[in-house]
């Protein structure tokens, strides 16, 4: 491509990655102002990072390593309603924590499901609460999201190589080495260093199903320091360490992770020969089965307790469902205006690794770039009047990362493919955008917008901090629910930011797959 | 006139030179070994490859800095020529205007187009639907609305029949001729350039030689060429 | 057109006007349960408003660190909500203003002399257990200690919790310096350490845990909104941890005059009868001949143990650290 000769204005791209920075940047600023003692990191502290980046490492490792056989199961298997699994598996990721707690808890919990099968049998009830639970529930969330991008790699792997290994006869040995081991070497590290920085910025998990002070993550210490000791200088210091920590793995994920497309073609099957045999295809039924057990009953357990709790929810909570809605469909908006650009900014730059700036938002706690707003905002306006348009900003902020690895490669695609055209036609700028890119890109932007809008109903927000009594959003409300002893309505409320969040996903990723274009 | 003024293209270790001129409304094919740099002596002149030294010039102004579509040049790539998710109509429109809505005048302009290239009442249809031949009147349908003083042509007839092939180059002609355009083809067959180039570009050795009468220069080759024609 | 424009410049202008003659604002910031529709936040403004002439407005939020970080920009004219172990915090701002009220028509288990905060509610930490499933609770603390480990508790984190806070103090003060050995023989029956109350007694209520660190007044809810009598305090002759709930008036406040009749307004009946029904807590200046019906009759403990603002503030840090560093082995 001649150097002048640019299919879109990367204007707008290095704008809004310039809007990212800054707007994480001035957060800090805001807090630094109020700092006003700058004391060191004391032993809970350090237990806390200790403790973060141990269930990181296990979190990340087992979502890794169990989704393999899933996917190879997945893979090469076909049976009644694979697609919908395969569409289900998003469901744990884009759960919010509070209602996917929750379902684990009424199945894993010490009065769950499978102490109670357990206690049928005789055998003595495992606990959940320690570090085995906040990996279990590390592992609930992300081992859907390690499945999808094994499958995808696999179904990567040309149609070619499969029949030249049935026709030379491949046991499983030589298929693993020579087919499924560079596949797995290719896709894994990158999978396990995005895991690891999902889980070292977790929050609400941790000390519930931790089991006591040991489990306490850097996040929740951030809050801690933020809320009760109001040590700002702590809370920042702590702040510095995560962004240190999520950051540098947030990079090395970046060189790992290869162009991931989530939408489209995963209902393409290759014809395989291997695994033909009967016990392989038992172990392979095993597997799914035992993984789509214990990604969906605890969704059912939301389900029946929440149409229990129907009854008993109050009015208030569908006003606020309504208000979370157009927050995260705001939030959509604002994602994609910034997304979209940077993305066609990543996809044109000779070198790639900009999109580290979209991964800003992960590794920096949403606590922080709150409260220093709140901080630069109050001498100038109404911080109350604010908290809505801080929320969605934050929400856009947060999926960002997940927006541009989606995005890019398939804008990289069509540039690629169609830049010359456009470029003998006269189209760019505007108006490659909206005759070549957006169309072209659709299903990869429809689940981009339904990854945000779900992330953005669940998230409880900033919103504490800049209180606005009579608008709240829907997790809020389920908060406040839960806070003066109406559980059931609670469950209620639980099952509505459920329905509400997967059903925004579903829409708009449906609405990008079923437009794409060959 | 396109003039080439001591062009040099690097790619690498390649390096392609020319330095000629070609007149208006003529009827040039463009023929050498694979891998001599037909398709890069085009991408240059059409502004898609940078010039490492040289100028190139049309009608007596220098267009080496423009971009390729203020160029008054129309391109048919080898493939890839239309967007699948827009209708004929849609991908011969932006021929006239890079936007996907147009005036009552120019959507009369599209139809004339597509009747000319024999695809009437193609409009609504998706490249998906038509055929190998008939995508490529499509894209020469485009073409045609550009209405620009030069047609480039980078092999874009190769995946068809020889019969139907035969019948493309005509039609290219034919239209070229009516809107008193010129044709630079870039092919590798040479009967494509005895049926309807007047002139010839033999590109080998890192060299794109001046346009000679096809019939002289295939009738009495010189050796490098020779040796590419057997 | 024209005529449009006009009529909506005078429809604005005289709204202004109106607005400009309208009723007062008294701002009041308060936690964010207070404002909930069934909490205590929507009976207290409209009873407010009715003697007031005013307009009420909430204000909801993390009370400390909005007061911490607004300084004297705040817009709060009066500040409910801030519990007695956090007092000492808020007064560091000195944004707030003595209350004005008489102590002495308290009707507290203990003597409160605080002159600028002024409690509207109270209740005492407790273990909150089910009848259904455990026959026997532990009639006093130590025998709460002796109990079996597969009895299990859930607990909040003091760091984290206001009441998690609250159970580290009642441990300090009935055992002191023996803290260390109390927290290590209830180790093994801590279910889970939770964030924030709601979460712990959602694991309660579910069945997960068998007791629940709560307070004595949450029986009551049970009783009088689900009727349901199976939840019940255990209640121990050692003595429980007394926690309140004050209301505060800032000293910058444009409506002087107003936030001095809300404060009034709190030690007046009409609000003090309200508390326990829409905040399921104990009033704080109502006598118990007066509470609403079935009130009186909830057990509740004889002795009460409560640090002052000095004392918290002194044995807090450590106290917090011996949690901590028991639990963490």
């Amino acid at each position: 491509m001649a150097r002048n000769a640019k299919p879109i204005n990367n204007a707008a791209g290095i704008a809004a990655a310039t809007f990212v920075v800054a707007a994480v940047l001035l957060a800090f600023v805001g807090i630094g102002l109020r700092v006003e003692t700058f004391s060191g990191l004391g032993p809970a502290e350090w237990q806390a990072i200790r403790f973060t980046i141990l269930q990181s490492l296990l979190s990340a490792f087992l979502s890794c390593v169990l989704a393999i056989p899933v996917a190879r199961a997945l893979a090469r298997r076909r049976f009644w309603g694979r697609a919908f699994l395969i569409t289900l598996l998003g469901a744990p990721f884009i759960l919010p924590v509070i209602v996917a707690m929750l379902g684990l808890l009424a199945v894993f919990g010490r009065s769950g499901a499978l102490n109670d099968i357990l206690a049928m049998l005789g055998i003595s009830k495992i606990s959940i609460y320690g570090l085995q639970g906040v990996v279990l529930a590390h592992v609930f969330f992300n081992l859907p999201l390690a499945i999808r991008l094994l499958v995808h790699g696999w179904q990567g792997v040309p149609a070619e190589r499969f029949r030249l290994s049935a026709q030379l006869g491949f046991g499983r040995g030589m298929m693993f080495r020579l087919i499924e081991l560079p596949l797995l070497m290719r896709i894994l590290p990158g999978a396990f260093a995005l895991i690891f920085v999902i889980c070292l910025t977790s929050f609400a998990v941790a000390l519930t199903l931790g089991g006591g002070p040991r489990a306490t993550t850097v996040e929740l210490a951030i809050y801690q320091a933020f809320r009760f000791d109001f040590n700002l200088g702590r809370a920042a210091l702590l702040s510095l360490v995560q962004l240190f920590v999520a950051g540098g793995a947030a990079v090395l994920a970046f060189w790992l992770v290869p162009s991931i497309s989530f939408g489209g073609g995963m209902d393409r099957m290759q014809r395989r020969w291997d695994g033909q045999v009967r016990g392989a295809r038992v172990l392979d039924g095993a597997f799914i089965f035992i993984a789509a057990s214990f990604l969906t009953l605890p969704l059912l357990a939301i389900l029946t307790s929440g149409l229990r709790g129907m009854l008993e929810v109050p009015l208030i909570v569908w006003s606020s469902a309504w208000t979370s809605l157009w927050v995260a469909l705001i939030s959509v908006l604002v994602l994609l205006g910034t997304a979209l650009p940077m993305a066609g900014w990543i996809a044109t730059s000779r070198n790639g690794s900009v999109e580290v700036i979209g991964l800003l938002g992960l590794s920096v706690s949403p606590l922080m770039i709150g409260t220093g707003w709140f901080i630069l905002i109050y001498p100038i306006a109404n911080p109350t009047d604010w908290a809505l348009p801080v929320t969605i900003a934050v929400n856009a902020l947060m999926a960002l990362p997940f927006a541009l690895r989606i995005l890019v490669p398939s804008i990289r695609e069509t540039i690629q493919t169609y830049g010359r055209l456009s470029s003998a036609l006269g189209i760019s700028g505007f108006a490659m955008w909206r005759c070549v890119l957006w169309p072209r890109s659709r299903p990869q932007i429809g689940f981009a917008a339904g990854l945000t809008a779900a992330l953005s109903i669940g998230d409880l927000g900033v919103i504490a901090l800049f209180g606005d009594p009579d608008r709240s959003t829907l997790p809020l409300q389920m908060y406040r629910l839960m806070g003066s002893y109406r559980t059931d309505a609670a469950a209620g409320a639980a099952l509505i930011l459920l329905v509400l969040a997967f059903g925004l996903f579903w829409i708009m990723d449906y609405w990008g797959r079923r437009n794409a274009i060959a | 006139m396109l003039s080439l003024n001591k062009i040099q293209v690097t790619q690498g270790t390649f390096e392609l030179k020319a330095h000629f001129d070609v007149n208006a409304e003529q009827n040039v094919a463009v023929v050498g070994p694979s891998g001599a740099g037909k398709s890069t002596l085009v991408g240059a002149i059409c502004g898609f490859i940078d010039l490492s030294a040289g100028l190139v010039m049309l009608h007596g102004h220098d267009i080496t800095q423009a971009q390729p579509d203020a160029r008054d040049m129309a391109m048919l790539f080898q493939d890839n020529n239309l967007f699948p998710h827009l209708t004929i109509a849609q991908n011969v429109g932006l021929g006239i205007r890079p936007a996907l809505r147009l005036t009552g005048d120019e959507v009369g302009q599209v139809n004339d187009a597509l009747v000319r290239v024999g695809l009437t009442d193609f409009g609504t249809r998706k490249p998906s639907e038509l055929s190998g031949g008939q995508q490529s009147r499509a894209a020469l349908a485009r073409a045609l609305v550009q209405s620009k003083s030069w047609m480039i042509l980078d092999e874009p007839f190769a995946a068809l029949g020889p019969a139907l092939r035969a019948e493309m180059l005509d039609l290219v002609a034919e239209v070229a001729a009516e809107n008193k355009a010129g044709v630079m083809m870039v092919t590798h067959a040479p009967e494509d350039a005895r049926r309807i180039s007047d002139s010839v570009i033999f590109v080998a050795d890192g060299v794109a030689h001046g346009p000679q009468a096809t019939t002289g220069l295939l009738d009495n080759p010189p050796p490098a060429l020779k040796a590419y024609l057997g | 057109m024209k005529y449009l424009t006009f009529a909506a410049g005078v429809l604005t202008a005289s709204s202004a006007f109106a607005e400009s003659h309208a009723q007062p604002v008294l701002t009041v910031y308060a936690g964010d349960y207070f404002t909930s529709e069934w909490g205590p936040g929507p009976v207290i403004e409209k009873g407010f408003e009715e003697t007031c002439g005013c307009d009420l407005q909430f204000s909801t939020g993390d009370l400390v660190p909005r007061l911490l970080l607004e300084g004297e920009r705040t817009k709060a004219d009066v500040v409910i909500g801030l519990t007695s172990d956090v007092t000492a915090k808020a007064r560091t701002t000195g944004l707030f203003a003595p209350h004005g009220q008489d102590n002495s028509a308290l009707t507290l288990p203990i003597e409160w002399t605080d002159e600028t905060f002024l409690p509207f509610n109270y209740g005492h930490t407790a273990f909150i257990y089910n009848e259904t499933t455990m026959a026997t609770p532990p009639a006093s603390f130590d025998a709460l200690l002796a109990m079996p480990d597969d009895v299990k508790i859930v607990i909040q984190d003091p760091r984290t919790s206001l009441s998690g806070l609250a159970l580290v103090l009642w441990v300090d003060a009935i055992y002191g310096d023996k803290s260390a050995d109390v927290w290590a023989q209830l180790a093994p029956k801590i279910l889970t350490v939770t964030k924030d109350w709601s979460s712990s007694y959602g694991l309660f209520t579910d069945g997960e845990a068998d007791m629940v660190l709560s307070y004595t007044t949450s029986p009551a809810y049970h009783m009088f909104a689900e009727d349901d009598f199976t939840k019940k305090a255990a209640i121990f002759p050692q003595g429980h941890y007394f926690m309140v709930e004050t209301v505060a008036k800032i000293t910058g406040t444009d409506v002087p005059e107003l936030a001095d009749a809300f404060m009034s307004y709190v030690m007046s009946e009409a609000f003090q009868t309200v508390i326990p029904t829409a905040n399921w807590s104990l009033p704080s200046a109502l006598p118990t001949d007066q509470w609403p019906e079935g009130w009186a009759q909830l057990p509740l403990p004889e002795k009460v143990l409560f640090y002052s603002e000095e004392e918290s503030t002194a044995v807090q840090e450590k106290a917090i650290e011996t949690w901590r560093a028991t639990l963490s082995q």
